[in-house]
């Protein structure tokens, strides 16, 4: 026990945990912000990204310019968005939560085995960035340079995302549509304009993300962010799905203690790292349903 | 005319079973696979459908107790001579103990049952999302243990050498079983109890049913259902922890939504539709003629027609392709609806 508290409070172990934190409270804005606007969890999302590292791959397989790879990457995910949007999530809109998430469940699994068939199981390599794994000595602490990259690239784009919504008139839209579609859009707010901006906002945090994920596992294949997409949605209800900060923070924790176990747990019981963290999820959920950082509401909804 | 209705809501799912059993009978043996596979996805289905379509809740952990029915069935019905060279690390009183056919079929039921039973003690009082999550949760932690807990299986082998038991005669019995039972709690007590607090949550608890109490049964029973139907699963296909995870949780839940989910009837025909439209596009895969034109899909297409066909069933019928009704004959309908 003693050896695991050393091994959790030692330096490069809690920068790679914050890392992987930065990376998943990433993924978290993207699947909160269109839970907030829409009512909708998208499984579909960690499919966005995947979608988005076979691009970044196909562009490193041609040799393409970085850059190229990354425009690449950010028009995949962005059309894929809006195709989502448009077919699937908008005839949906008036349905039960339940119906949606099974229908971003069959989206998912529809994008995966496309994936699969065109990619084949073993799946592409995306090598152009992978320079970015080579560590930099800091304070006696290797860190490796995407993990400074993550936490900059997290903290701007989530910087960003603060002032849209709450400067630019669209944020406006989106913050009023979060908290009461119904009298927004009897208030004038545009419910398509503001379920696609959401969308679009979302897609470009997966492309970012898909970048990143890239960097650090750079093997592409259909299951790829598939379990890290698992373990945020958790960290997101954990959090609290009804405001984008206690969603946002949720996924962060989930990505830190995750990083943090997995750099502590002894190697013959890292195995079971899912179940530990599973485990969590289902104690604080028991503790907590309405989420670690909401406040306390009515158990029972009044009728 | 209430007990003919009523009769029907059960003889139909049943009848439609059966005649896929019969018209398994008549086709070739490479065929028949299809037909069997088809029947224990009905179980599994229906099994799915007591919680889900009675409770209203989703649940993502199903497959975690199809997953034990398949583990306690697999590991107990391997012939005791052969477990050592596929289960080193088995626990002694796993490796001594070796059961047939049809008690381990029970064992893996009561093994479904109770773990189900032990899980929804807590995770019961949730609902929503965070049920969603946690049942979520459940399946992740069942699979990483079956995964990597050699004293209890096989790990990540394949499960070999259990007897092939499960034929289509099997199938169908077990499939008209598990119909029955449904058939069964849905009309008991508990049962419309369960319905009541999925129609009106609020109107339920206040003529004083337990909501807690109430989903606990259903998702206990349903686990019971769900560890048989594993069980008759590893009697006709060796398969490794890989198959029970999230592409069976995602084919069975499609399944159970496509046929609509709040009616035994729809769970039946979405579970005997999706399996169809499986084994079609399975043997185009393999390259098939049908009707003077030949058909070579590549292979791993069918999963991309399903989801696609999953999604548009969603956005065009959410209700899927009953409605979520119970059988009925359209003039028995009629006679009600005056």
């Amino acid at each position: 026990m003693s050896e695991f508290l050393r091994d959790a409070v030692d330096l490069q172990v809690q920068v790679d945990a914050i890392g992987l934190g930065a990376v998943f409270a990433l993924m978290a804005v993207g699947i909160g912000l269109v839970f907030g606007v829409m009512r909708l969890v998208n499984f579909a999302y960690g499919q966005l990204i995947m979608a988005g590292a076979f691009a970044l791959a196909y562009a490193s397989d041609r040799d393409w310019p970085v850059g190229v790879g990354i425009a690449l990457c950010f028009a995949v995910v962005l059309v894929l968005s809006l195709a989502m949007e448009r077919v699937v999530f908008r005839p949906l809109r008036a349905q039960s939560a339940a119906v949606m998430l099974i229908a971003t469940f069959a989206v998912a699994f529809l994008l995966q085995s496309i994936a699969l068939l065109w990619f084949g199981p073993l799946g592409k390599t995306a090598t152009s960035l992978v320079q970015l794994n080579r560590p930099v000595e800091i304070a006696g602490v290797d860190i490796r340079k995407i993990t400074i990259v993550a936490i900059v690239t997290a903290a701007v784009c989530l910087l960003l995302l603060v002032a849209l919504l709450n400067r630019t008139s669209i944020g406006l839209h989106m913050r009023a549509a979060a908290i009461d579609s119904q009298t927004a859009r009897l208030l004038g707010v545009r419910a398509n304009a503001v379920s696609m901006v959401s969308v679009l906002i979302a897609g470009a945090l997966a492309a970012v993300v898909a970048v990143m994920l890239t960097v650090q596992y750079p093997t592409v294949t259909p299951t790829f962010a598939l379990q890290e997409t698992i373990l945020v949605l958790a960290g997101v209800v954990v959090g609290g799905m009804t405001r984008l900060l206690s969603a946002t923070l949720g996924g962060f924790l989930i990505g830190y203690v995750s990083g943090l176990l997995g750099g502590a747990l002894p190697s013959s019981q890292s195995q079971y790292l899912p179940s530990f963290l599973f485990g969590l999820v289902i104690l604080v959920l028991l503790v907590r349903p309405d989420g670690l950082f909401t406040r306390r509401r009515g158990l029972v909804e009044r009728v | 005319m209430r007990a003919r209705r009523e009769a029907l809501e059960l003889l139909a799912p049943a009848a439609l079973v059966v005649a896929a059993g019969l018209l398994g009978t008549v086709v070739s043996q490479a065929t028949e696979i299809y037909f069997v596979t088809a029947l224990i996805s009905v179980a599994t289905v229906v099994a799915l459908y007591v919680f889900v379509g009675n409770a209203g809740v989703l649940s993502f952990g199903h497959i975690s107790f199809f997953a034990v029915g398949v583990w306690a069935a697999g590991v107990l019905s391997i012939p005791e001579q052969e477990k050592p060279a596929t289960m080193p690390y088995l626990f002694d009183f796993l490796s001594s103990t070796t059961v047939g056919n049809v008690p381990s079929l029970f064992i893996a039921a009561v093994v479904g049952g109770v773990f189900a039973l032990l899980v929804g003690l807590p995770l019961m009082r949730l609902s929503g999302l965070a049920a969603g999550i946690a049942t979520f949760a459940v399946l992740g932690i069942t699979n990483n243990i079956l995964r990597y807990y050699e004293k209890i299986g096989p790990g990540l082998n394949t499960f070999s050498s259990v007897p092939e038991t499960t034929d289509l005669l099997q199938a169908t019995v077990g499939a008209v079983l598990v119909i029955v039972a449904a058939f069964a709690y849905q009309r008991s007590r508990l049962g419309r109890q369960l319905r009541a607090t999925r129609e009106d949550p609020a109107a339920a608890r206040a003529v004083g049913v337990s909501i807690y109490r109430q989903r606990l049964a259903a998702f206990a029973l349903s686990g019971f259902l769900a560890g048989f139907a594993g069980g008759l699963y590893i009697h006709f296909i060796p398969i490794n922890v890989d198959a029970v995870y999230l592409d069976l949780t995602f084919i069975t839940l499609a399944m159970l939504v496509i046929g609509g989910a709040t009616s035994l009837w729809g769970a039946v025909v979405g579970a005997l539709f999706v399996s169809a439209l499986d084994s079609v596009l399975a043997e185009m895969e393999d390259g098939m003629t049908l009707l003077g034109r030949t058909f070579d899909l590549p292979s791993g297409s069918r999963i991309v027609v399903v989801s696609a066909v999953m999604a548009l069933v969603l956005i065009l019928r959410p209700g899927g392709l009953t409605g979520g009704r119970e059988f009925a004959l359209p003039k028995l309908r009629a006679a009600v609806a005056k």
